[in-house]
């Protein structure tokens, strides 16, 4: 399109003039229409649909206060400890950008796990919206690195021997893992390479990849739309004369006003952690962590900060005995599930062989081998949640019995691990991680039969108001 | 694996013997008590101070304490002649390992590592052990290689220990102790005929110190009060500034919802 066809910009006052020479150069409202004044959400969105935007907000807390906080620490083993403690004690308000850029890590997991939990009460990841989910698990699986390399650079005891611990897990890793683990230290131990590296990645790669994901991901929603409470799609009962949909309003103006009021709502939140306790009782800053890292030094306790716990539960749970008594049976029975359901021949041969293939490792590998596994496969589990859904319908309320039953008792595990991963390991408690991790596994494993099996009320034609 | 399998059993074992953490008292601290955080700061630029640094901590942070510049260099200023220096001290690392086994951590930030309550309990729970390098053990850190640096205020303390057939009774003789008390738990097999498994160790003070133990007590209470301050020197500042950000953000909340209620009163 030339530039003098674009109608110029109006409604904007003593600024049309400046809009207009940039809107024929740039799609300025065309941007803004399509994304803000005329993208149209659902009218019935409730407190779970204030997350999105709110870890949007938290990544630019971290990313601001980020910047500040490289300007005076130093990533250095020898200096890293005491450069944080300068942040904290000379340079003007550096306490208070440590401490929002501390608290920011632990309440962006929050953000996030309200808002994943909101798209498996509603659905949000069903057809059509399969890649909007697939890229937030990526944002997911970016934020997991970025707060694992962050967490090394105040070089505190936790700090060092969590690093140790987590890149240890690649040691276990058949023939190259060794290696890989050298190669990612880039040292024998935990060091200053590690530190710098570490570093490099936490302030430019991870970053730019969150960031070009989160791009991708507002793409996607835009592109189909924001599902909603009810699971219907607005789309399909739209005005005849203006073609908007009848359940939608634009998200700007009320959308925008209405999470400045989340925003607001989570900044006096966030403030009393940041002013009044800002090392949450040791679960935001742990205890051990204002204790340099001495590489001579194995702490007793090693624990990772809450938002890893579940998968550190997980991974502790898999003892030999678990391996044996619980996984072995778990793969024969799962086979069966699944060469009884199919139809296809070929299909079951290769369910049958994969299923041999992987019991053969279970006896003959390491139970460290699997514990790795298991922990992975309990984050990546979540990309498959789209396909392993099957209900014939999308929302909670009108989903039936089991599914309501399977989600309570899966989020009452996921706490479960959480809080046992906090803690030093006892018999009982193993005993405990162990009953969780497999109720954890049930839930995604079964789900394509028990999603369908259950008996769901009708979804209504339109949104219902609350 | 079955190495793994017998660590367990071991583990297990061990469990049953295991030790009880000592039961640590609450630090009666009070970051604005001023002249507890004065007293606090004089007995530990006094006693602590010449093995243990505070290297994070600068002498001018002092100033915040209520003291004049005059009055840090006067009665404070002993390991450098610069009020704008950081707490160090003379002896090196290397020094420092041979002559006490290990270095004496630095102490800027130990408060929030250990804790006040940690820190209190410690301090007042020296007992003689002839068998230690020092002649001296603690309740709560077995074998520490700190020596009792306060025993001439303090007194000199012994380890009671006194058998129990039960962990309550063992326990609530515990809790009228003044000082730090712990009870190890013994396996049947060990404790022998008579089931006495609760073994309850207390501390008693044998010679008399210079202080009182009440007067201990308090001095012991203005040091802790005193790291718990140094180890995050603006935390009267955080507080301050969040109740006015608090205040701020309360007024931006009612402004927001009224707003958002504005623009939602023709959404049906």
């Amino acid at each position: 399109m030339a530039a003098a066809e674009k109608q110029a910009v109006t409604g904007a006052g003593p600024f049309n003039g400046l809009l207009t020479w940039i809107d024929q150069r740039f799609p300025l409202m065309q941007t803004w229409r399509s994304h803000l004044s005329e993208y149209y959400a659902p009218k019935n969105f409730n407190f779970w649909y204030y997350f999105g935007s709110l870890a949007l907000f938290v990544l630019v807390i971290q990313i601001v206060t980020g910047i500040f906080l490289t300007m005076t620490y130093k990533p250095d083993a020898a200096q890293a400890f005491t450069s944080v403690e300068y942040i904290m004690r000379e340079v003007p308000w550096g306490w208070w950008i440590r401490y929002m850029h501390s608290t920011g890590a632990s309440f962006f997991f929050i953000c996030v796990y309200l808002h994943m939990f909101r798209a498996m009460l509603y659905g949000s990841y069903r057809n059509p919206r399969e890649l909007l989910w697939i890229f937030g698990m990526l944002i997911f699986l970016c934020l997991m690195a970025e707060a694992f390399f962050g967490y090394l650079l105040p070089w505190g005891q936790m700090s060092y021997w969590g690093a140790q611990v987590i890149v240890n897990l690649f040691d276990a890793i058949p023939v190259i893992g060794p290696d890989l683990a050298i190669w990612i230290r880039g040292d024998f131990v935990v060091s200053d390479a590690t530190l710098n590296r570490f570093f490099a990645y936490h302030v430019i790669a991870v970053p730019l990849a969150l960031l070009a994901l989160v791009v991708a991901h507002l793409l996607a929603l835009h592109e189909v739309g924001s599902s909603n409470p009810d699971g219907v799609e607005i789309k399909n009962v739209k005005d005849p004369k203006t073609g908007r949909p009848l359940d939608g309003i634009p998200f700007h103006p009320y959308y925008t006003v209405k999470d400045t009021f989340g925003v607001v709502v989570f900044l006096v939140v966030f403030s009393m952690v940041v002013f009044f306790a800002p090392d949450a009782g040791g679960y935001f800053l742990e205890h051990n962590n204002f204790i340099p890292a001495d590489p001579l030094k194995t702490p007793a306790h090693i624990a990772p900060v809450w938002y890893f716990t579940p998968y550190y539960s997980i991974l502790r749970a898999t003892t030999d005995e678990f391996v044996l008594w619980v996984l072995a049976p778990g793969v024969v029975a799962f086979a069966l599930l699944l060469i009884w359901s199919m139809k296809k021949s070929a299909t079951r041969i290769a369910v049958g062989v994969i299923a041999i293939v992987l019991l053969a490792g279970l006896l003959s590998l390491d139970a460290k081998v699997w514990g790795v596994v298991l922990m992975a496969t309990s984050v990546m589990i979540f990309f498959f949640l789209p396909w392993l859904d099957r209900s014939p319908v999308r929302s909670i309320r009108y989903k039936g019995p089991i599914t309501k039953t399977a989600l309570s008792l899966f989020v009452i595990v996921f706490f479960v691990l959480g809080y046992l991963g906090t803690e030093s390991v006892t018999e009982g408690r193993t005993l405990a991680a162990q009953v969780g991790t497999a109720v954890y596994f049930l839930f995604f494993f079964l789900m394509p039969w028990h999603s369908k099996m259950d008996k769901c009320l009708p979804e209504p034609e339109r949104v219902t108001s609350k | 694996m079955k190495a793994l399998v017998v660590l367990f059993a071991l583990a297990a074992q061990l469990a049953l013997a295991a030790e009880e953490p000592v039961r640590l008292d609450s630090a009666p601290i009070d970051p604005r008590d001023v002249a507890s955080l004065q007293s606090g700061a004089r007995i530990f630029v006094n006693y602590c101070l010449n093995c243990h640094s505070a290297g994070m901590m600068r002498y001018h942070k002092l100033l915040d304490l209520g003291l004049t510049e005059q009055q840090v260099k006067e009665n404070l200023l002993f390991t450098t002649d610069k009020i704008g220096e950081l707490m160090n001290v003379a002896m090196t690392r290397k020094d420092a390992k041979e002559w006490l086994g290990t270095a004496p951590p630095d102490l800027s930030v130990i408060a929030r590592a250990r804790g006040p309550d940690w820190l209190y309990t410690y301090m007042r729970s020296f007992y003689r052990d002839p068998e230690s390098a020092t002649g001296w053990n603690n309740m709560v850190f077995e074998r520490v290689a700190m020596p009792h640096v306060l025993w001439t205020l303090s007194g000199q303390q012994v380890q009671e220990q006194r058998k129990f057939k039960n962990m309550e009774q063992a326990e609530a003789v515990g809790r009228q102790q003044k000082s730090a008390w712990k009870i190890d738990v013994l396996t049947p097999d060990q404790a022998g005929k008579d089931g006495e498994r609760f073994i309850l160790k207390t501390i008693r003070t044998e010679t008399a110190g210079s202080l009182s133990q009440i007067d201990y007590d308090i001095m012991v209470r203005d040091l802790v009060n005193f790291m718990t301050w140094m180890s995050e020197p603006n935390q009267i500042t955080r507080k301050q500034v969040g109740y006015v950000v608090m205040l701020v953000l309360l007024v931006l909340l009612v402004l927001t919802y009224l707003l958002y209620k504005e623009f939602w009163k023709d959404v049906h």
